[in-house]
């Protein structure tokens, strides 16, 4: 059989697309479209790691620059939002047993997301549009090294994610509170109360404790999409921000430093991005990680109380973590630096532990196991974390940042490690666990491969811990 | 005051150790879930013993690096601290604008660096002969910038921004540009 038919008939021909409904539809596209995006992320990596050891012919200065603002873009918003996205906009309606509320608001969700991602990539790759570095958008912006019209073109695609990321947000809460047709009433406010965790809050001071309305995986959704939804607004006013820069300098009126104080928007800037890196991915994460456990034990969560609960603080933490990349800004608060920046994100360490602890021993609960694909990933993506996190703490610390800060360490065994291995190794699992359901039991392809992928993400913390010996050479 | 290189080796060394025994410990645990077991709960006590540990360790991480990283107090406390030099420097059209060719200093003197933008945010680091890094800060325009350091050792340290300010930012390199001296030593 050759591989063309494999890849539309599936393995043995046992992929019969024509049998899936619409919502197994659109979440395959937005898994195929997610590692596509992960595909291009990892050719832009290589291109780079490989520019700096030796320039490679054909690809100019410009040109590595704009690779360089575009490959995070690529990874989290083209591959990781798009894989992410289409998970749960399957899992909230398949957890709690209704219809998602609209297949066609799923399907913008989709469209926006990838030709967004297309848009902004093909701005940097035509324009060389590069003011970005490790996802800051700095202002003031120097645009006599940038065309501000590919700035502008750049700045659209980003919005057409954010757009299609508050599409997504509307369906999960929409999904969670309404009825469907014919369905009894649903406690619509009790069930958002539920998901968000405000009846789990009031549960503390209440005699007569109340159940949870909502599972703990959609509760950990719901929680994250909170942060998703802060995220979308506060890039897209940046956005516009940048725009209105951009217009000034098209009209020859250059805003330059006196329009906006530089660091209450570089505060305003990293509060809102944090919302991804440590808000709405760690939530995500260690739900995802709860619901692999439970699926592959069959088992009840450990201490789910205690899991749901460290859900909600680490929503409240991710509100208050940002300054943790200001603490080489010599004019930020020192009681920011020290309370935001070290001691609240010190939590982070304790929220993720717990996360990492109840997964583990839900698992251990269910011995002996047998070492499925799934099983395999969530244990990578589980070291993943517990590698990525305690780095990411050490950074975050006043002494050490003053040596580490923009250095191969935040970028190697933090970021690398904690999306490479710690999330990508999370997105499998769940991927190899849903894909019999999306596809109506559809064989895997060359399961016998998969030790090799597995050893590539091992690879990964090995060439990342060897960035971190290397460096200072 | 210690010599950042050393900070950064022993801060290097325990992370590999700790990365050496987390990747040994979850392939132990690999192992053993796939084998029978007498005793699969956990016990909530060991739960809440692994909570404390956490607390203890995300607190003390903290104290320790304050009370033995010397520049930690020094940055918190820089206003308090009269420095024994200070070097006004200006950035602007990525360029570095300092006040002398050479910026001397004397050994174990502390000395403010002063650092003003006057357009995009930049960074400024100092960088030893085989590019390392001593230190760095962000420079932000419209604020204030300034780091207190001591070198504890002779030496020549070239400076270079450390923020991406678009593709002209690679070439904002000072080389050799300060010198510390023993005491009394000419240049």
């Amino acid at each position: 059989m050759s591989f063309i038919h494999t890849l539309i008939k599936g393995e043995q021909g046992l992929f019969k697309s024509n049998s899936l409904t619409s919502m197994q539809k659109i979440t395959l596209r937005f898994v195929v479209v997610g590692l596509l995006f992960y595909g291009f992320a990892v050719i832009e990596g290589m291109i780079m790691r490989i520019y700096e050891v030796q320039p490679i012919p054909g690809i100019n200065t410009d040109q590595f620059f704009a690779i360089l603002t575009a490959h995070p873009l690529v990874g989290i918003f083209g591959s990781t939002y798009s894989i992410v996205f289409g998970a749960f906009l399957f899992l909230v309606p398949f957890l709690m047993k209704k219809p998602l509320w609209s297949i066609k608001l799923a399907n913008w969700t989709f469209l926006l997301i990838t030709f967004g991602t297309l848009t902004f990539w093909g701005a940097g790759f035509i324009s060389h549009y590069a003011p970005l570095y490790t996802l800051y958008w700095p202002l003031p912006a120097d645009f006599s090294q940038f065309s501000p019209l590919g700035g502008a073109i750049f700045i659209i695609g980003i919005a057409l994610v954010m757009v299609g990321a508050v599409f997504f947000v509307i369906n999960i809460f929409k999904t969670i509170a309404y009825t469907p047709e014919g369905w009894e009433k649903q406690p619509s406010k009790a069930l958002l109360a539920s998901a968000i965790g405000l009846s789990g809050f009031k549960n503390l001071f209440r005699k007569n404790k109340k159940e949870h309305l909502v599972s703990l995986p959609v509760a950990a959704i719901a929680r994250g999409t909170v942060d998703t939804a802060l995220n979308a607004g506060i890039i897209l006013f940046t956005g516009v921000l940048i725009l209105v820069y951009m217009v000034g300098a098209l009209i020859g009126c250059d805003l330059k430093e006196s329009a906006i104080d530089a660091l209450l928007y570089k505060n305003w800037f990293w509060w809102g991005l944090d919302l991804i890196a440590d808000g709405l991915v760690l939530i995500f994460v260690a739900g995802t990680w709860y619901l692999l456990a439970t699926l592959i034990t069959g088992k009840k969560l450990f201490m789910q109380n205690i899991a749901r609960a460290a859900l909600f603080l680490e929503l409240v933490v991710s509100w208050t973590v940002w300054s943790h990349h200001l603490m080489s800004d010599q004019a930020q608060p020192a009681i920011l630096k020290v309370v935001s920046g070290e001691m609240v994100t010190a939590f982070e360490l304790i929220t993720q532990g717990l996360a990492f602890f109840i997964t583990l021993a839900t698992l251990w609960s269910a011995r002996p196991l047998k070492m499925t694909n799934e099983l395999k990933f969530l244990l990578g993506g589980l070291l993943g974390f517990a590698l990525a996190v305690p780095a990411g703490i050490v950074q975050a610390d006043l002494g050490l940042n003053r040596i580490l800060h923009n250095t191969q360490w935040v970028v190697g065994p933090h970021v690398h490690v904690a999306i490479l291995v710690g999330l990508a190794m999370t997105l499998y699992s769940a991927i190899y666990i849903l894909l019999p359901i999306l596809t109506n039991g559809a064989k895997l392809y060359r399961a016998r491969n998969l030790p090799i992928s597995i050893s590539g993400h091992t690879l990964s913390v090995v060439s990342e811990w060897g960035l971190l010996w290397a460096w200072p050479a | 005051m210690v010599d950042s290189s050393l900070v950064l080796w022993g801060q290097t060394l325990v992370y590999t150790l700790y990365a050496l025994a987390i990747i040994l410990l979850m392939g132990w645990f690999g192992l053993i879930i796939t084998k029978p077991g007498k005793r699969n709960r956990v016990s909530p006590a060991f739960f809440y013993s692994f909570v404390g540990f956490l607390i203890v360790l995300g607190v003390s991480i903290h104290i320790i690096t304050y009370n033995t990283i010397p520049w930690a107090s020094l940055d918190l406390n820089r206003d308090t601290i009269k420095a024994d030099k200070t070097f006004n420097i200006t950035v602007e059209n990525h360029q570095f604008y300092l006040p002398s060719e050479k910026l001397v200093i004397n050994c174990n003197d502390k000395v403010l660096f002063n650092v003003t933008s006057n357009d995009l945010t930049y960074g400024f680091g100092l960088f030893r002969s085989d590019n390392t890094m001593v230190m760095q800060m962000q420079v932000v325009p419209g604020h204030k910038n300034d780091i207190l350091w001591q070198f504890d050792k002779p030496g020549t340290y070239t400076i270079r921004s450390t923020e991406y300010s678009g593709p002209k930012g690679i070439s904002m390199i000072v080389k050799d540009a300060v010198v510390v001296l023993e005491k009394d030593e000419d240049i």
